[in-house]
């Protein structure tokens, strides 16, 4: 469904990406992990229109056509159906709950649908309906992490980039929201996962890449990834 | 003595609902792009000389003012193509020679188009009846300003908080990357941002020539930087903060004047400015902003 | 400095050969065009080096103008013009680089005072503030009448401002600005420019940095406010408007952001194309029509060669020159 091929970005001066290629196919959850500043984030926000790649390209293929993402403009993007839900939750603090769902489905050409989708997502996240009406600044982080993702899905994603779903969240609240995640997965929503915590990710994850230095040190199955030695020393937590 | 009071209080209200008209559209471009557009108050000056303009072919007022906004607006958004799009990704600075670089320019056009001799600018004969008012009476004239502002006020309020384009316009100023993951065409909003604030500054400049009779090309600059403190006494970024900090400005001009002995009077614009900078020292977010620091 | 001793001399051949050969008129254009150097070299130091943009360059001059000329107005006149004017300064009647440097200190001190509290804030502020200043200032002279005649300005100043004059301070200016920008000061200063946070990180003084280069610039608007003043024999409160700040920023951006080879050059054509303008303006009967050319150009220039011409260093003629020891 994704195609990246030698992919070369710049933030300002610094050559982050250096030549990535991979795929992500429709129906699967990939995970990117790897270590702070190893290009993660910057991968998204390429794909999703943020930033532009100096070479390379960023191919969607979707119902037969082939796009090629790296022209176009983040909200073109968007209605393609590619949703970007970006690190550190940002949802906007000073809109209501209820406005920050409905800025979710904002880029939708058919508005037909929006309210049985708010339906949808106040069933998966019953606490956004009953903060409808409340500053999204005033949530708990947790929230702010479910209004997040509901925000997303609003958009009706077909690939669904999440940027660190579990930062900063309490066990618990990883759970219910990685157990979200794969249930979107299974309702037919194809998912690349970015994550510091490479477990979790690859528990969930049909495949992986390591991102190391602006470059995929390794990719493969993700009980490969989970069983190699490599993995489980830098990224695991395990003494190999 | 009440006829005294009553009449300054209109007059603060008058004056803070012109500065108050002028300090939002500071506030609402402000608050999406960071920058302040310097050209701003030349939009009242602008405003200005179309309404003068269009009562010489004879156009009623109610549509005078529709037009005006439409002056108003369509300025704004030339000058957002013009001196903002293209230099939207350059350091701030940049942008604030190039909006100075705008007004330089507006205000000229203005001088060769209708030399820079003040004209009179008169509103109908009606407008100076005087209006019990309690136990005193106030000029037609300044109730119409307040409530005309009041009126633009109430719209702008539906249109940031009912509507799509408004949504979209509060999620921009929040987070302008975000807004753009969502779908959000921060072209169009910054757009509509430049339009709607510089359709009220054009009709702020229609009431300005009415209230104080005369008009020149120069004219809209320093009530435009005064507009400006404005809405750093409210919080730079902030509609409410904007209207606040224009009514209070306007209030304690009047109060300067009408409390001081007369040879103080012209000391009004420094005591303005003074208070800038005081502002600047203790409260520099001003009362209702958010922090003005740059977004790193 | 060897080769800045042989560049002080050159300069000052031309002015003896000027001094000699120039009529009245073109000895005042060149007097003019060298305080414009003046003023934009030390306005670059904020809005150059720095990456401030302070406006306030006006209101400088007219501090350091107002001030030198009350100091140097001949004595027995100042009862009538100046009627407030305590005794002990009104048996006064000084020369010219006293009244000067008072005049430019006294802009360095206002600009430490309105520093203060706007160079904590970034960007826009001190813009917005430094133009309030302008209109303080102006608002101040116009009302204070007992000192300033008010509106009516100070006329009938003795004309002691000449190229040699105009050309030593300028020389001054330059010195003291090439010398702050190739020094740590200077590179502190450029640090702040391109990255403010990472600068202060490394423990920078954010505040003392732009107070330096802000007062300094202040106090050489000062001294060109009296020399300007003493050149054409009259000031009022208008005489230094909003305009002038104006087309010195163009001067600046146009010239490179940084570059006193920039600046200078830029001032230099820019002063004689607004000179060779006026005429035009005349016969068309178009008054503003150069101020809007000046602006389009300014415009154009941000858009598609935002370095300037000449972007933030020296050319390398120029810094060879002055950089390399004579032999």
């Amino acid at each position: 469904m994704l195609e990246l091929v030698d992919l070369h970005v710049y933030r300002g001066a610094t050559h982050v990406l250096r030549g990535i290629s991979m795929t992500v196919d429709e129906g699967e959850v990939v995970a990117l992990i790897g270590a702070n500043g190893a290009g993660k984030t910057t991968t998204l926000q390429t794909v999703s229109g943020l930033l532009r790649p100096r070479t390379g390209e960023v191919t969607l293929r979707s119902q037969g056509r082939r796009i090629a993402l790296a022209a176009q403009a983040p909200e073109a993007i968007v209605r393609l159906g590619v949703v970007h839900c970006p690190e550190g939750r940002q949802v906007f603090a000073s809109l209501s709950v209820e406005e920050n769902l409905m800025i979710g489905a904002y880029a939708r050409r058919q508005r037909t649908g929006i309210a049985a989708d708010l339906a949808r997502v106040h069933d998966l996240f019953p606490i956004l309906a009953e903060r409808r009406a409340q500053r999204a600044g005033s949530l708990s982080g947790g929230e702010q992490m479910m209004l997040a993702v509901g925000r997303a899905l609003m958009a009706r994603p077909r690939l669904l980039l999440l940027d660190e779903p579990s930062l900063g969240l309490a066990p618990q609240m990883v759970e219910t929201i990685f157990a979200v995640i794969r249930d979107l997965n299974r309702a037919g929503v194809t998912i690349l996962l970015v994550e510091q915590n490479a477990a979790m990710a690859l528990e969930l994850a049909h495949r992986g890449y390591v991102l190391e230095n602006g470059t995929i040190a390794l990719s493969g199955p993700a009980e490969a990834l989970l069983a190699d030695e490599q993995v489980k020393h830098a990224y695991l937590g395990i003494a190999g | 003595m009440t006829q005294y009071y009553v009449q300054q209080l209109v007059n603060g209200l008058t004056l803070g609902s012109l500065y108050a008209l002028v300090a939002i559209g500071f506030s609402m471009i402000y608050g999406i792009v960071r920058l302040i557009n310097f050209a701003h108050g030349d939009i009242a000056m602008v405003g200005a000389f179309s309404t003068l303009g269009l009562v010489a072919v004879g156009a009623p007022w109610p549509v005078t003012i529709l037009v005006v906004l439409a002056v108003g607006a369509l300025a704004g958004v030339t000058i957002e193509a013009v001196a903002f799009r293209p230099m939207r990704n350059a350091p701030q600075v940049t942008g604030f020679i190039a909006t100075l670089a705008v007004s330089v320019v507006i205000q000229n056009v203005g001088i060769m188009v209708f030399s820079g001799q003040p004209r009179n600018f008169l509103f109908p004969d009606v407008m100076r009846t005087r209006v019990p008012l309690g136990p005193a009476t106030v000029s037609l004239t300044d109730l119409v300003i307040v409530g005309v502002t009041v009126v633009l006020m109430s719209l702008l309020v539906v249109i940031v908080h009912r509507t799509r384009l408004g949504m979209a316009m509060r999620a921009t100023a929040e987070n302008l990357q975000v807004a753009r993951l969502m779908g959000i065409d921060i072209n169009r909003t910054i757009m509509a941002a430049f339009g709607l604030g510089s359709a009220l500054a054009a009709v702020a400049g229609l009431m300005w020539g009415g209230r104080f009779g005369q008009i020149d090309p120069l004219f809209g600059f320093v009530p435009g930087l005064k507009a400006f403190v404005a809405s750093v006494i409210g919080g730079v970024g902030s509609i409410g903060g904007a209207v606040l900090g224009g009514y209070l400005l306007g209030m304690a001009e009047v109060l300067f004047v009408g409390l001081l002995p007369p040879e103080y009077a012209g000391y009004r614009d420094a005591l303005v400015f003074t208070t800038l900078i005081l502002i600047l020292l203790v409260l520099p977010n001003g009362l209702l902003g958010r922090g003005v620091e740059d977004r790193a | 400095m060897g080769r800045g001793l042989v560049a002080l001399g050159l300069g000052a051949a031309a002015v003896a050969v000027m001094q000699a050969s120039f009529n009245d008129y073109l000895l005042t254009l060149a007097s003019i065009i060298l305080i414009n150097v003046m003023l934009t070299t030390s306005l670059s130091l904020t809005n150059g080096l720095t990456g401030l943009f302070s406006l306030g360059h006006p209101a400088f001059m007219t501090i350091g103008g107002y001030v030198a000329a009350i100091l140097t107005y001949p004595a027995r006149r100042k009862g009538f013009m100046m009627p407030e004017l305590p005794e002990a300064l009104a048996v006064q009647q000084w020369d010219l680089l006293p009244s000067l440097l008072v005049g430019g200190t006294a802009a360095a001190l206002i600009a430490v005072l309105v520093g203060f509290p706007v160079l904590r804030l970034r960007g826009h502020y001190l813009a917005v503030a430094t133009l309030g200043l302008i209109i303080i200032v102006k608002v101040l002279v116009n009302n204070m009448d007992g000192y300033t005649r008010g509106g009516l300005g100070l006329n009938g100043l003795p004309q002691l401002t000449n190229l040699w004059w105009v050309f030593g301070w300028t020389a001054l200016s330059i010195i003291v600005c090439w010398r702050i920008k190739h020094s740590s000061l200077g590179r502190t200063m450029m640090a702040l420019r391109e990255n403010y946070m990472a600068a202060q990180c490394m423990g920078v003084s954010a505040l003392g940095i732009s107070l330096i280069a802000f007062v300094t610039g202040a106090f050489f608007a000062g001294v060109a406010g009296g020399l300007m003043a003493h050149l054409i024999t009259v000031i009022t409160p208008g005489t230094y408007s909003v305009v002038l700040a104006f087309n010195l920023v163009v001067m600046i951006v146009v010239g490179g952001n940084g570059s006193l080879t920039g600046a200078i050059v830029a001032t230099v054509i820019l002063s004689i194309a607004s000179e060779a303008l006026r005429p035009v303006e005349e016969a068309l009967e178009l008054y503003g029509l150069s101020q809007v050319i000046l602006a389009l150009c300014l415009i154009l220039m941000l858009i598609y060669r935002p370095g300037g011409l000449f972007g933030s260093a020296e050319p390398a003629l120029v810094r060879r020159w002055f950089t390399r020891r004579s032999p």
